[in-house]
């Protein structure tokens, strides 16, 4: 089958998709977007988090039909996604430049705060992590620590007990409010 | 708090922005957060195949027949493979080659790859997987030490000629170290109180993120080319290539991302498969395993039986230790004698105990096989000696931390093995370090509003009372843990530096074939190359086999043995430098001859700080190179009979201080905070090292109250192979764990640097049980805890 949707505001088409395949793996292996991390693909651990029409959903439980006609936001559209809600150059954005070519990726807030908190080692969580705490600073700008663990309760990671990840939201937090 | 007494004159070379001991950032965190960081499963190939696995559905039986006629028929199929279609080698291992690449006519554990199907989606692989016919003779199973070494039991590797065979008891037995020293029975004689227990801890699996995956990608000179998450390339290769039947410089491999390994990259998964196939079919073969292959898919930790008896005087001192540590090693032997040689050697604790007697043993079964997992036998043997701990201070009506305190060793202690320790052992002051924090305020559910935030109570949002039946408790423990291979191993790391001027810009080059897993060796190694060439800009290559073994991602060694590799090549490629400068320059000033010179800043330098010239201008246009490598000093094996020897090369600590609030009549529990203190010698970055004390810490966590893999001890097959049953810590099952890290230099260590990764892994456990045993007064002998040990139902 055909499917037919938007992916990051761009439109996208997959052709001679099975009917079984999901959502994730037609991101990854048919549009190129391997962000979306396929670790347990049983909708338990959060690295394959994305947003359908906004919404943060496990892309290993959807299937790829579901997502016909519909808009889906994935964590390589996360810093176009931060800059368009920010209607502009945030103070945050401005303060990213880095001399070092390597650094000079335009990235979301929530993300130049994974880095700086030390909250990314082995990064596979990252990606689904990334996409949840943006959503929850989209619409809780000012989360307490319950709120976190409460919003990222879905996103399993092994590497750092999560003290950095809460780290990096706080920070996240903390300069949007500083930018505001 | 932070203690640093690290001696002048460790620290060679520059004090270059960027260097050690700065929390530089992570120089692949940009593209992990864009989603760009390409893992081994991210990978694609033009016309590539997917391969499956078909793995077998008993723990123990005879293969009759396998016929493959309908999988081979099915539209979208290029190949299926089995035993009798292997080139060369049939079998493999880290150090016993036990385990078949494909099942040679009998399954020993369930999920043992029985046939390998490549197809141009992965579902009709599967598919034609599962078309495969497989007759199967069921056998008994041994599942431990009894079923194991009772009379008539089948043999699971008849006719060993390993190295092990000849001193172990029974053939099902892999490996069995005693440690034996002075006379336990003479001092049980002299001693006031004492205290047995049995201990018994569940089989953990590492359950890193990112799934064994790879790409083989078969070359024009009859070689291949494989890109692969894994933990050691090099020892990937030597057990690759014999079954390939192909010279190693014909299988070339890259490191491709790597979603965390924690020991379960450590032995091969689908290496050999995908190479395999890509070879027989001409096309390059992706395998990615799913979650519950990968529960099949690579070695857990051992699952273990310890029983111990502990004797002291009336003031608190240890007068003697026994111990008999059993660990089930399932079908192949993995790392199981190394395994054992740690749990046995390591077995006391960071205790002084002048005599002792110890016996671990590796069993062969048929669960599944168990290897290397973070802590390696010491996570086993922690858990049951800090219980012992425990039980004595009880006894003996002291603190447990004075208890530990009064038997804590120090530098110049002797370890059971007879070796000295001979750097910082700060066992005590990593005690008091944790019992001088904060404790956290109690009752954090109740709310000004009177209705109570139940988010803050054992079970959350669900499951959860109001608080009625919660009760606190505090527990310590504290662990020790070898770093580096030990017992002999020739364990080295190779390192290639290569400085040269780009755009005017001097800037180094490091080269190793380290797998980073996620613990952040290449932000230390460009750290490293920053610190002793004095360069801003440092390019870390790829890691791959055109450059030496790097040895293993395990053992807490990298930073160390390649961390040391890079600063040894960093300092022969200074020297060259110098040696260029004083070609050059050498009759323009007396300093180049006679000062002690320094790279600084892209510069050299006098140590008073004068400028001679800029490395542009000795360099050239040149570049210069130096590749070696570098060994830590040598170990030597445990004696097979009394276990002496000087069997590991540093020793790392850690302590933890768990408070839990346990729900007596739900059964449930919350680690309210685990605070954790480690030395760490040098800490080369800060922020890295934190973060390893906490990642580590949380395995711990995880080990004490909820993650098992289930192994029906009727049939040994594996009951919860998925994350919705095996469980790991959630952020919300995660506490507060805040850290305290002591920098005391072992001289002998490049930087003065201590191991760090996975000490933090062996206290945790013991200090959630002590705590919760504190909360309760339950004896709680097994972990994971489980809410029917609690409540009693």
């Amino acid at each position: 089958m055909r499917v037919t949707f938007t992916v990051n505001g761009r439109p996208q088409e997959a052709d001679d998709v099975w009917e079984g395949e999901s959502l994730l793996y037609v991101l990854r292996e048919r549009l190129g977007l391997p962000g979306s991390k396929n670790a347990c693909e049983q909708g338990e651990c959060g690295s394959c988090t994305v947003r359908l029409d906004g919404v943060p959903v496990c892309a290993c439980l959807v299937a790829a039909g579901q997502a016909e006609g519909r808009e889906v936001g994935t964590v390589e559209g996360l810093a176009d996604h931060a800059a368009r809600r920010a209607g502009g150059t945030s103070a945050d954005r401005a303060r990213q430049w880095r001399p070092d070519p390597a650094d000079t990726v335009e990235l979301a807030p929530v993300q130049r705060a994974f880095i700086d908190a030390g909250a990314v080692q082995c990064g596979f969580c990252t990606p689904g992590l990334l996409v949840a705490a943006d959503e929850l600073l989209e619409h809780n700008p000012d989360p307490s620590d319950a709120d976190i663990r409460e919003a990222l309760s879905g996103n399993l990671c092994r590497c750092t007990g999560y003290e950095k990840i809460l780290d990096a939201v706080r920070l996240a937090a903390a300069r949007a409010a500083e930018g505001d | 708090m932070r203690i640093t007494r690290t001696p002048a004159g460790l620290t060679q070379g520059s004090r270059t922005k960027g260097g050690i001991g700065e929390s530089t950032l992570r120089p692949d965190g940009t593209l992990k957060v864009t989603g760009e960081f390409a893992y081994a499963s991210d990978l694609w190939h033009e016309d590539m195949l997917w391969g499956f696995t078909l793995r077998s559905p008993h723990a123990h039986a005879r293969i009759r027949s396998v016929d493959v006629s309908q999988a081979l028929a099915t539209p979208g199929v290029h190949a299926v493979m089995t035993h009798d279609d292997l080139p060369a080698a049939t079998r493999y291992g880290l150090e016993i080659q036990d385990t078949p690449v494909l099942a040679d006519g009998v399954v020993r554990h369930h999920g043992e790859p029985v046939a390998l199907v490549a197809a141009d989606h992965p579902e009709t692989a599967r598919r034609a997987a599962a078309k495969i016919l497989v007759d199967y003779e069921q056998l008994p199973v041994v599942t431990d030490e009894e079923s194991a070494t009772a009379p008539g039991a089948p043999v699971l590797h008849p006719g060993r000629s390993d190295h092990h065979a000849g001193h172990v008891p029974h053939p099902n037995i892999v490996h069995r170290q005693p440690i034996v020293r002075g006379d336990a029975a003479a001092a049980k004689a002299r001693t006031d109180v004492i205290v047995t227990g049995e201990y018994e801890m569940g089989m953990q699996d590492q359950a890193f993120l990112g799934p064994e995956s790879g790409l083989a990608v078969p070359a024009d000179d009859g070689g291949v080319d494989l890109y692969i998450a894994t933990q050691w390339l090099h020892a990937d290769l030597r057990q690759i290539a014999p079954v390939l039947g192909l010279p190693e410089e014909k299988v070339r491999m890259t490191l491709s991302g790597v979603g965390g390994a924690f020991g379960g990259r450590e032995d091969l998964s689908m290496q050999a498969h995908a190479c395999l196939l890509a070879l027989h079919t001409g096309k390059p073969v992706k395998i990615v395993y799913n979650r519950f292959e990968s529960f099949f898919g690579h070695v857990h930790r051992h699952p273990a039986k310890l029983r111990y008896e502990h004797g002291a005087t009336r003031d608190g001192k240890l007068s003697y230790v026994k111990a008999r540590i059993v660990l089930d090693g399932g079908a192949y032997a993995s790392s199981s004698p190394a395994v054992v040689g740690n749990a046995a050697s390591l077995s006391v604790g960071p205790y002084v105990v002048d005599d002792v007697d110890i016996e671990a043993v590796a069993l062969y079964t048929n669960n599944p096989p168990c290897g290397a997992m973070r802590g390696f036998g010491a996570v086993q043997a922690c858990f049951a000696y800090e219980a012992q701990m425990d039980k004595l201070a009880a006894e003996l009506d002291l603190d447990p931390v004075e208890f530990r305190r009064r038997n804590a060793m120090s530098q110049g202690a002797v370890m059971p093995t007879g070796q000295v320790v001979d750097s910082p052992a700060p066992v005590a002051e990593l005690l008091r370090c944790v019992k001088a924090m904060p404790l956290p305020p109690e009752r954090q559910w109740e709310t000004a509003g009177g209705s109570p935030d139940v988010r803050a109570l054992p079970g959350g949002l669900s499951n959860t009372t109001h608080g009625e039946g919660v009760v606190r408790g505090v527990g310590y423990a504290v662990g020790i843990k070898n770093v580096g291979f030990s017992e002999g191993f020739d364990d080295y790391s190779t390192a290639r530096v290569r400085l040269e001027t780009v755009a005017g810009e001097p800037v180094a080059t490091v080269h190793t074939a380290m797998a980073e897993v996620g613990q952040g060796g290449v932000t230390v190694h460009a750290q490293i190359a920053r610190t002793e060439l004095g360069v801003a800009r440092v390019t870390i290559q790829p890691a791959d086999t055109r450059v030496g073994s790097a040895g293993s991602t395990s053992a807490s060694r990298q930073t160390y043995v390649t961390g040391g590799a890079v600063k040894h090549a960093c300092e022969a490629v200074r020297e060259k430098v110098f040696g260029l400068g004083r070609e050059r320059f050498g009759s323009h000033h007396p300093a180049w001859a006679t000062a002690e010179l320094l790279l600084e800043g892209g510069k050299v330098t006098t140590d008073g700080g004068e400028v001679l010239a800029s490395l542009a201008d000795v360099l050239d246009g040149e570049s210069v190179e130096a590749e070696l490598e570098w060994r830590h000093r040598p170990t030597e094996p445990f004696d097979l009979r009394t276990g002496q020897g000087f069997g590991h090369v540093q020793y790392s600590f850690a302590a933890h201080r768990a408070v839990v609030e346990v729900d007596t009549e739900l059964g449930l529990v919350k680690v309210v905070e685990l605070a954790c203190a480690q030395d760490v010698g040098k800490a080369l970055n800060p922020l890295s090292v934190t973060g390893q004390i906490q990642g580590g810490t949380t395995q711990g966590l995880g080990l004490a109250v909820m993650e098992e893999i289930v192994v029906d001890p009727a049939t040994a097959k594996v009951r919860n192979p998925s994350f919705t049953d095996y469980l790991i810590p959630t952020i919300l099952d995660t506490p507060a764990i805040p850290v305290d890290i002591l920098e005391l230099a072992d001289e002998h260590a490049p930087y003065g640097l201590r191991g760090i990764g996975e000490a933090p892994t062996l206290s945790s456990t013991p200090a959630v049980v002590a705590a919760i045993r504190q909360a309760t007064g339950l004896p709680l002998r097994r972990v994971p805890v489980r809410p029917e040990h609690l409540t009693g139902t």
